[in-house]
């Protein structure tokens, strides 16, 4: 049973006439991924990408049985868009947007607590079930199929990984984009947890960068639970402290965030950390035998 | 985006938060002026002058000093506006003081002895919540009391449904030993406090110290307040607020240019796509003997005019021996960014130190090709390791 989503995901595209929205939702379809539909208020009724197009997501899960939602809208109306989705009762949630105030995503964040969704991103490429469904902005084509799963904060350090995975002469069973902002619906602890769990994943690739404790928290549940080998890469170890690196939530505040600081504590979980990010694939051939 | 001192004061001022009054100045011909309106705005007989610069530890670098009469207030003056400042938060280099806030004297005589606490507003990432962390050891460096006496931290977490609470606030005053009418200053402070931090999309409040003078009254002496770029959209009014003369020329340079850049002391200067694959490159420049010159994502839009911008504003810097171009292309097509580059290159004309630009993804061989047949200076590479090892070989 894969991660997240298959090839049974009915998918719809939150801000899916506009210009994001339409480019990946075509390369989705392109793709194989089954989408169903999509939302934009005030364009309900239309029909965009042979796909119809609907007021609301409770309609769209009305009329198509949706259960996935992927994320497309400016910053200023994500968060609303995140929390509308939960409404409607859809299971997983991506959103790609970048740029959504924290004070936005605190309330998302609560809001999220007690409902029976889970909300991959923001700030993030979304996920990939290769051959299945591809619910993000990853170019499908670097994807083959394996039996290896990824985790990262980041979208083209995850291709980075993905190509060396494949050209090593593995594949990639599910990666999952958590995002790389302050405030994330799925921490890597969930993230890898799921991997853990996935019959299709034997190995882990696991990807953080300076900034916050998910990465040691992920870190010991390894160490608790890991059935399975994990190869992790951290960015940022030049990172200067107190400077955000791209990412909002990429910023060393202390001693314990820094990248020395994650991989000293990953190594100490029994993970196979690389200081090279081009040595992610190697590492991973070398202890998946 | 960080703000000046005096500016955090104005804003937690109009939420109801009580300051140390303040005028700021940029010109020593305005120091005398500036005492006296002071002086008959809050009765203050000494004064503070404070450097108005975006970094801490000002005071041991000889940027806050105490006046106590016209005379000393114009020596201090000129001795801080126009200084370069090092404190143990700002480069080696230090900075350029342009502007002094002449402050009210709070520490005066009276009934009680005056004491300082710490308080700082601030998300928690792993909770995503909002939390006030406080404690009695103000004034003091927080990093160093957190790691010698972490139970006299004290955290506050806040509701995002419900907002700060009364009885939090109770608490917090409370749990700093207060009474009176300490006491009930203190919960209007925190109160208030948090109330400015969520009303103006705040992403960090320091406040340090937090001063009970002696006349029991409880008042915010220095701030420190950041503000969440992701919501400066919601306040407009916020945006003169920036200070570019506060951040390094080359950033505000590439700022315009919708390029997110960071300029570091290294050698080898690096662009590439994607925040995350850019902190690993600039860690594969380090892991190749080099270090890195900045940080730059040019982000999905990687053509001729980003990668144009992105070489003028690397080369500006005298440091840099080499640049390392590091595309990994998933939608933007390989071939394009490479066409890009001679594109780019040829614009600029002569480039006097080795470019190395490694293609992967979407059309990577037609891109190595038409790099390798551009008759530039530029070594091509597809692989990532390739990338590194030939960033080694021109720092042999």
């Amino acid at each position: 049973m894969s991660v997240l989503v298959n090839k049974d995901s009915k998918i719809i595209v939150q801000g899916f006439t506009g210009s994001e929205g339409s480019f990946h939702a075509g390369q989705m379809i392109e793709y194989g991924t089954q989408v169903v539909g999509g939302v934009t208020p005030g364009k309900g009724g239309q029909t965009h990408l042979d796909k119809p197009v609907f007021n609301t997501v409770a309609e769209a899960v009305a009329k198509q049985g949706a259960d996935t939602s992927i994320i497309f809208v400016p910053p200023p109306f994500a968060a609303d868009a995140i929390m509308e989705a939960a409404d409607a009762g859809i299971k997983v949630i991506v959103c790609i947007t970048e740029g959504i105030p924290v004070a936005d995503m605190v309330k998302v964040k609560s809001y999220l607590a007690d409902r029976d969704s889970r909300l991959i991103g923001p700030n993030c490429p979304g996920i990939i079930t290769t051959d299945e469904a591809k619910v993000g902005i990853m170019p499908g084509f670097i994807f083959k199929k394996g039996r290896i799963g990824i985790v990262s904060k980041s979208g083209t350090l995850t291709y980075e990984a993905v190509d060396q995975v494949v050209k090593a002469g593995m594949g990639c069973s599910t990666a999952i984009g958590i995002g790389g902002d302050p405030i994330i619906g799925t921490s890597m602890k969930e993230a890898v947890e799921l991997l853990m769990n996935d019959d299709e994943t034997d190995g882990i690739v696991m990807i953080g960068e300076i900034g916050g404790g998910m990465e040691a928290e992920a870190a010991r549940y390894i160490k608790e639970h890991g059935t399975k080998p994990v190869v992790g890469f951290i960015a940022g170890e030049t990172a200067p402290a107190g400077r955000t690196m791209g990412h909002a939530g990429a910023i060393v505040g202390g001693d314990e965030d820094t990248a020395s600081a994650k991989k000293a504590i990953m190594r100490e979980c029994g993970i196979h950390v690389v200081d090279s990010p081009a040595g992610i694939g190697q590492k991973m051939l070398e202890v998946i035998k | 985006m960080n703000i000046h001192e005096y500016q955090a004061k104005e804003i937690l001022k109009s939420y109801g938060v009580a300051i140390q009054e303040g005028i700021v100045i940029n010109k020593k011909e305005d120091a005398i002026s500036a005492g006296a309106k002071l002086r008959e705005q809050t009765g203050t007989d000494w004064m503070i002058v404070k450097a108005q610069i975006h970094a801490g530890g000002r005071g041991k670098g000889g940027g806050v000093k105490l006046a106590k009469n016209d005379e000393e207030l114009q020596q201090v003056v000129n001795d801080i506006l126009g200084m370069t400042l090092i404190t143990p938060q700002t480069s080696k280099a230090g900075k350029f003081v342009n502007k002094v806030l002449i402050a009210q004297d709070v520490y005066y005589p009276g009934a009680n002895e005056p004491d300082e606490y710490y308080m700082s507003v601030l998300l928690d990432r792993n909770s995503g919540k909002n939390v006030i962390i406080y404690t009695t050891e103000g004034g003091m460096d927080i990093e160093q009391v957190a790691h010698d006496t972490p139970e006299k931290i004290h955290r506050e977490f806040i509701d995002p449904a419900l907002g700060l609470q009364g009885f939090q606030a109770r608490k917090i005053a409370f749990n700093l030993g207060l009474s009176g009418v300490a006491f009930k200053g203190m919960v209007k402070f925190v109160s208030a406090l948090y109330k400015a931090y969520v009303g103006i999309d705040a992403s960090l409040f320091e406040i340090n110290p937090v001063l009970k003078t002696s006349d029991d009254k409880i008042i915010a002496v220095d701030s420190k307040v950041s503000l969440d770029d992701n919501a400066l959209y919601r306040h407009k009014d916020f945006i003169e607020l920036r200070d570019e003369a506060e951040e390094d020329p080359t950033e505000v340079e590439a700022k315009k240019h919708d390029l997110n850049f960071i300029k570091l002391d290294g050698n080898v200067g690096c662009m590439v796509n994607g925040a995350g694959l850019a902190m690993a490159t600039m860690d594969i420049i380090k892991l190749s003997g080099g270090e890195p010159a900045n940080f730059l994502d040019v982000g999905g839009g990687a053509n001729a005019t980003t990668v144009e911008a992105g070489f003028r504003i690397i080369l500006k810097d005298p440091n840099v021996k080499a640049i390392l171009i590091n595309i990994f292309g998933g939608i933007v097509r390989c071939d394009r960014v490479a066409n890009g580059v001679v594109e780019a290159y040829k614009s600029i004309g002569e480039i006097n130190i080795p470019i190395i630009v490694r293609l992967q993804g979407t059309n990577a061989e037609e891109a190595k090709k038409i790099i390798d047949e551009s008759g530039l200076q530029v070594e091509s590479a597809i692989v990532l390791q390739e990338a590194a090892d030939k960033v080694k070989a021109v720092l042999a």
